[in-house]
């Protein structure tokens, strides 16, 4: 029995490992194509969405299928039930990753009211915190979830100045409204994708260590 | 919520002629709480359980160092009165083995050996104790029925209730359900549930599931040694000793 279960343990490690290898290239795509104002990129993304809403879906019935037949324990309880948490963090980022291209197509064709520099750093900010977020996952290495909390604060400082200079450009220009509008829900949708691998950073540390993250 | 230590195990020792069964245990068992004791075939457990009423003392070569403290008196002292330890310390066993005789006399066995004879006495310890183990109502017409002609279940019901009798303060129990189908196991636990309100039990189990639902602190033994000991929670979801994670998850061996 234990051998069947390793097999399936196998299989759900690696199955996540693969949604978040999904994720990650989604937010990659959707950044590119707001940096290159690219349409056919941005539908891209949109439909990667169903992909990682599918994923969600067979993850989640492998763990309740996992829990009903083994009744884990200690690591293998942690392990399943961190999945279980860490598969909806990673959908909402797919769902995110949408949100972004959504704008990005409803943007298209409007030159960007300014040079929004601070816009992709956040977005690579937050793309590193996925990834480093999966690969704690994959390597078991608390390291790199230090790593990840400690960049979700670079993450909400950049909200704050992308925040402050919007406010700037429409009080110079009023015209500029909407589309500051815009920007403003990517970098939020940013800094929330932030916030979720940080939840997944530290799901994964429960998982390793059985205890919860504190600051 | 008491948090009393109804037990004490200290450096106890205890030997089968050369083969050391038990090494070294160190234990503190709360007063009104379940305590489980889980650990593969030939651990130590039942013997550890059994030496908390000195239910060993007549196996030849038995040899036993360190102290068991009872409310703070070491029960293995010379002059310790065993019987009276057995009536504090009430046993339920994997088998049940109610006697041959009538539920009612099975029940009042233990009294009248303590020597009540007052029939309307005997008659309120047997339906308070058979009310204690959850099968009152199963029973109460039936009360001159032969014990060995009910269900599995309820015979065990009945050792309980006849372990109940006599009013002891802490219940070992071995394996209690390991011989009981699924619906007869619900109602023991829920029993024990109810029992711990009252009196201290102690529980030998091969279920590990049966020990995360029930148990307050359980108690991991391998080869004799006492390897972790702790709250249930803790231990079935973050053990401290690999070898403890090793044995729950079933990797062991």
């Amino acid at each position: 029995m234990r051998s069947q279960f390793d097999k399936e343990l196998e299989l759900l490690n690696e199955q996540l490992i693969e949604m978040g290898n999904l994720i990650e290239s989604s937010i990659k795509a959707a950044v590119s194509a707001l940096k290159e104002q690219n349409v056919e990129l941005a539908k891209r993304v949109l439909e990667s969405d169903d992909q990682v809403d599918d994923m969600e879906k067979e993850i989640e019935e492998r763990c309740l299928k996992l829990l009903l037949r083994h009744q884990p324990v200690a690591k293998d309880l942690r392990l399943i039930s961190s999945a279980l948490k860490m598969i909806t963090d990673m959908e909402r980022i797919g769902d995110q990753a949408a949100d972004i291209s959504e704008i990005t197509i409803m943007m298209a064709g409007k030159p960007y009211i300014k040079d929004i520099v601070h816009i992709p750093q956040m977005a690579d900010i937050a793309i590193k915190m996925v990834k480093y977020s999966i690969d704690s996952f994959v390597k078991k290495d608390i390291e790199l979830i230090k790593k990840v909390v400690l960049m979700d604060d670079e993450v909400d400082d950049l909200f704050d100045i992308i925040k402050n200079e919007l406010v700037e450009i429409v009080r110079e220009n009023i015209e500029h409204k909407e589309q500051a509008i815009d920007l403003l829900m990517i970098a939020k949708y940013f800094e929330r994708i932030g916030d979720h691998a940080q939840n997944i950073a530290e799901w994964v540390y429960y998982a390793i260590t059985g205890e919860h993250y504190v600051y | 919520m008491t948090n009393k230590d109804k037990i004490i195990i200290r450096n106890m020792n205890l030997y089968y002629g050369d083969f050391k069964a038990l090494n070294n245990i160190n234990m503190n068992i709360k007063e009104k709480k379940i305590t489980a004791i889980i650990g593969p075939s030939g651990c130590g457990k039942s013997t550890l359980l059994k030496s908390l009423n000195r239910m060993n003392d007549l196996i030849e070569g038995l040899k036993i160092e360190g102290e068991i403290l009872l409310d703070g008196e070491n029960i293995y002292k010379e002059d310790f009165d065993v019987n009276l330890l057995r009536k504090r310390v009430g046993m339920v066993f994997q088998r049940p083995n109610p006697f041959p005789m009538s539920i009612y006399d099975n029940i009042a066995y233990g009294p009248r050996l303590h020597g009540i004879r007052d029939k309307k006495k005997l008659d309120e310890i047997v339906e308070r104790s058979l009310r204690l183990a959850a099968i009152w109502d199963e029973v109460k017409d039936n009360l001159k029925k032969n014990a060995l002609r009910i269900s599995g279940g309820q015979q065990q019901r009945i050792c309980i209730a006849r372990a109940l009798a006599i009013e002891p303060e802490v219940l070992l129990m071995d394996e209690p359900t390991s011989a009981l189908d699924p619906i007869s196991t619900a109602k023991i636990e829920e029993l024990i549930q109810e029992l711990k309100k009252n009196y201290t039990i102690v529980i030998v189990t091969h279920n590990m599931q049966q020990a995360a639902r029930v148990s307050d602190y359980t108690a991991f033994m391998l080869r004799g040694e006492l390897v972790e000991y702790g709250e249930t929670e803790q231990i079935f979801s973050v053990p401290k000793d690999q070898r403890t994670e090793d044995y729950i998850t079933g990797r062991f061996g």
